[in-house]
């Protein structure tokens, strides 16, 4: 048990050490200053813009910024819509490999292009190393950037700057954070075991005679990529459960710290951009408190087990099912609460298979979308409920509701709502159908309470853009495909609008003095009231979801 | 409307070109160069240069003469269902379904008929169904069976199992686990 607990306690201690550097870079690359990778990066930069025909300097309207999100992600979504229905004649297929359905098709490029990476395949089964590396690799890298960017103009906005050029964010967000840090992280775990060939897979005759197929590929860029931009989406069926994947326990500890360091280092990011580093540490640490509470929650849940597998083992031993040996039950939980919460959602270890505090710690995870959140928008939904605090506490105590000097007022309101609306919306309508008809719709693989929770987790996962699952549930049908993509577009792009609107719509609000009559925000008091108004809001939404599902489960184990 | 499409068009092939050919190909050749074992997958091959296995994926045992590994819903990709593409997967089943212990019933009995103590990693499936670890316990409830079976002296797998246990990295990270694979053929060419 000990020995468990250091282990999480160090992996945080490692994020936390990192945060502050990182966040700090990253408020210097989006303000224009000049950094150390900035002569590598500039030429290519030039060259990019250059070659998409993109005047970068030029600010852009909220409209203008909405419509560049929105294009760009079509185009990008159709294009690798194609590349996957035309596989079977483009190279690298190596196992001779057809086209999938339309319907799976469409499903994995909406879930990419997304930055979701919902798998409704098995990667060495299902797409060829030129649908992985030329499609869902590529989509990897700007569906990552789109939400750094999105999150950068929201930060501006809120801050009364100009939103920005959506394709410049973009851009640098690539060349200056997601590549450089993937090259390196790419060849660390190369080094550490990961292969990268477009070789075919291995046949081996095993000791005993049996003949092994071992799928392989090129999979170390692909891997670094999946977790730095909270992709999750797993080269292999199996995830970074697979050995290909994640070897050891080196690249475990890399790939755990590397899925949540964007994500956690915006905080501080926009702290400094906002000339308020206090706020940000603020918040970082109510992140930070609720993360480590959900951590222990789940490793205790899976270090006592499975009480009616103890019962016939005769001694208590953790849950090892679905886990690999060299992870753990402690590594296993803290991966599970990690990927959810960062909306990754790449897995070491099946959550299908989790004790069912494991279950309940994941859903309110994919429920709640800001316990450090998506790659960009999961910072912003933070500010999203830092807005609605404002507005609640200015009317307890009767102030204007203002934050960093500007009126919070209807429009506000109303867009923030519409952020928080559209979640349940995504998850528990389709959840309801689905349930309604179990025999038609549902697949679901597991008895009991455990099924309901693999519907809405499946829901949920989509709307929040993450892309795990309790992955016995049979998704691969027309009906999971195209309700799961109803989610992942309702849950990616109608926030999307809605943060850039608020943003531009604060932009351009007069800059209100501060008064002694100023609800400071920046206090722990306040911080204490935003993480209350968190968990109220995701508790009254979908609590009933969470007692039917893992809560009933768990006294159905006893 | 339409500017928006062109420069959507032309942005999502420059970024095409370099997030999706330059470097992976970067990646790729580094690999291939500097590091070939682990580039193509830490194959380990007999001297005639067949392989026999991957360093990092298990395999099936089931003869006394071997160590066995932890049970596996894909049979480690091994037989004719993996072809031509190879397999992952787990039984994802949750911990209420009726299935999981049955199945753990029959693997205990399993193991009790070879009268090995049943360690909670022979029992439970693996994540990725490949896993090519087991833990030490579970090395040490199997010694006696292959040691009666190979005869050799205990003490000798004792020490050929610290051999091929790989550590927690840096001595605090993940759990210690003998790589089952790596201690059957050593224990071949003894």
């Amino acid at each position: 048990m000990l020995q468990g607990c250091v282990q999480i306690a160090l992996t945080l201690a490692i994020l936390v050490a990192i945060v502050p550097f990182f966040g700090r870079y990253m408020a210097q690359v989006f303000s224009g200053q000049s950094t150390r990778l900035g002569a590598i990066a500039r030429p290519i930069e030039r060259v990019l813009f250059a070659g998409a025909g993109v005047a970068a300097k030029r600010p852009m309207t909220g409209t203008q910024y909405i419509s560049a999100v929105l294009m760009s992600n079509l185009v990008m979504g159709a294009f690798v819509f194609l590349i996957l229905m035309t596989q079977e004649r483009l190279p690298f297929n190596s196992t001779g490999l057809s086209a999938p359905s339309w319907d799976l098709a469409l499903h994995t490029a909406i879930s990419f292009v997304t930055n979701t990476n919902q798998q409704h395949y098995s990667g060495e089964t299902t797409y060829t190393y030129f649908s992985q590396v030329g499609a869902l690799g590529f989509l990897m890298f700007t569906s990552a950037a789109t939400g750094i960017a999105v999150a950068i103009a929201f930060i501006r906005g809120l801050t009364g700057q100009a939103i920005g050029n959506f394709y410049q964010d973009l851009v640098l967000s690539i060349t200056r954070i997601l590549l450089p840090i993937s090259l390196v992280g790419a060849i660390a775990l190369l080094i550490a075991g990961v292969p990268e060939t477009l070789g075919a897979p291995v046949q081996a005759t095993t000791p005993e005679g049996a003949l092994q197929w071992i799928a392989r590929g090129p999979v170390a860029h692909f891997e670094i990529i999946k977790e730095l931009g909270e992709n999750g989406g797993g080269f292999f069926g199996i995830n970074s459960a697979h050995p290909f994947e994640n070897p050891n326990n080196f690249t475990n500890l890399l790939e755990t710290v590397i899925m949540m360091i964007i994500p956690a280092s915006l905080i501080i990011t926009y702290g400094i951009m906002a000339g308020n580093p206090k706020q940000g540490w603020l918040i970082f640490w109510m992140v930070f408190g609720l993360y480590a509470i959900l951590s222990a929650i789940a490793a205790i849940g899976e270090f006592w087990g499975n009480p009616l597998v103890n019962n016939v083992l005769g001694d208590i031993q953790p849950n090892l099912e679905g886990k690999e040996t060299r992870f753990g039950w402690a590594l296993t939980a803290l991966w599970a609460v990690s990927t959810t919460g960062t909306m990754c959602g790449a897995v070491n270890g099946m959550h299908d298979s989790l004790m069912a505090p494991g279950g309940f710690v994941t859903l309110a995870n994919l429920f709640l979308q800001i316990i450090w959140g998506g790659q960009g928008t999961g910072t912003a939904y933070l500010f999203v409920f830092l807005v609605l605090a404002v507005f609640l506490t200015g009317l307890m105590v009767g102030r204007t509701p203002e934050f960093l000097g500007r009126k919070i007022e209807k429009r506000e309101i109303v867009l923030a709502s519409l952020i928080l609306l559209i979640h349940p919306i995504a998850i528990l309508l389709p959840s309801a159908i689905t349930l309604a008809f179990p025999e038609t719709l549902s697949n679901i693989s597991n008895p009991g309470f455990h099924g309901i929770s693999q519907v809405a987790y499946e829901y949920a996962s989509a709307a929040a853009n993450n892309g795990s699952g309790f992955e016995g549930l049979g998704d691969n049908t027309l009906w999971w495909n195209l309700s799961t993509s109803f989610s992942l577009i309702a849950g990616r792009y109608v926030p999307i609008i809605a943060l850039i609107l608020l943003a531009d719509g604060m932009t351009r609000k007069q800059s209100v003095p501060e008064t002694n009559g100023t609800l400071r925000t920046d206090t722990v008091l306040f911080t204490g009231v935003t993480a209350g108004v968190i968990i109220i809001l995701g508790a009254l939404t979908f609590l009933p979801i969470l007692v039917l599902g893992p809560v009933a489960e768990a006294f159905n184990l006893g | 409307m339409i500017q928006d499409l062109i420069v959507g068009i032309r942005s999502t092939l420059v970024l095409w070109v370099l997030t999706a050919f330059i470097y992976p190909a970067v990646i790729l050749i580094i690999g291939q160069v500097a590091f070939p074992y682990q580039a193509n997958g830490s194959l380990i091959t007999n001297s005639e240069g067949q392989v026999l296995g991957s360093a990092l994926i298990g395999q099936t045992f089931t003869s006394d003469q071997y160590f066995w590994g932890r049970p596996s819903v894909i049979n480690y990709s091994e037989g004719d269902d993996a072809a031509p593409t190879g397999l992952s997967g787990a039984t994802n089943l949750a911990p209420d379904n009726p299935d999981l212990l049955e199945r753990i019933g029959t693997e205990v009995e399993r193991l009790k008929t070879a009268e090995t103590q049943p360690v909670a990693d022979l029992v439970y499936t693996s994540g990725s169904g490949l896993d090519p670890h087991i833990s030490p316990a579970a090395a040490q409830a199997q010694i006696r069976r292959v040691a009666a079976a190979r005869s050799l002296a205990p003490d000798q797998l004792q020490m050929l199992i610290s051999k091929y246990t790989d550590g927690r990295f840096l001595g605090i990270f993940g759990e210690p686990g003998v790589n089952v694979l790596k201690l059957n053929l050593a224990l071949d060419n003894q």
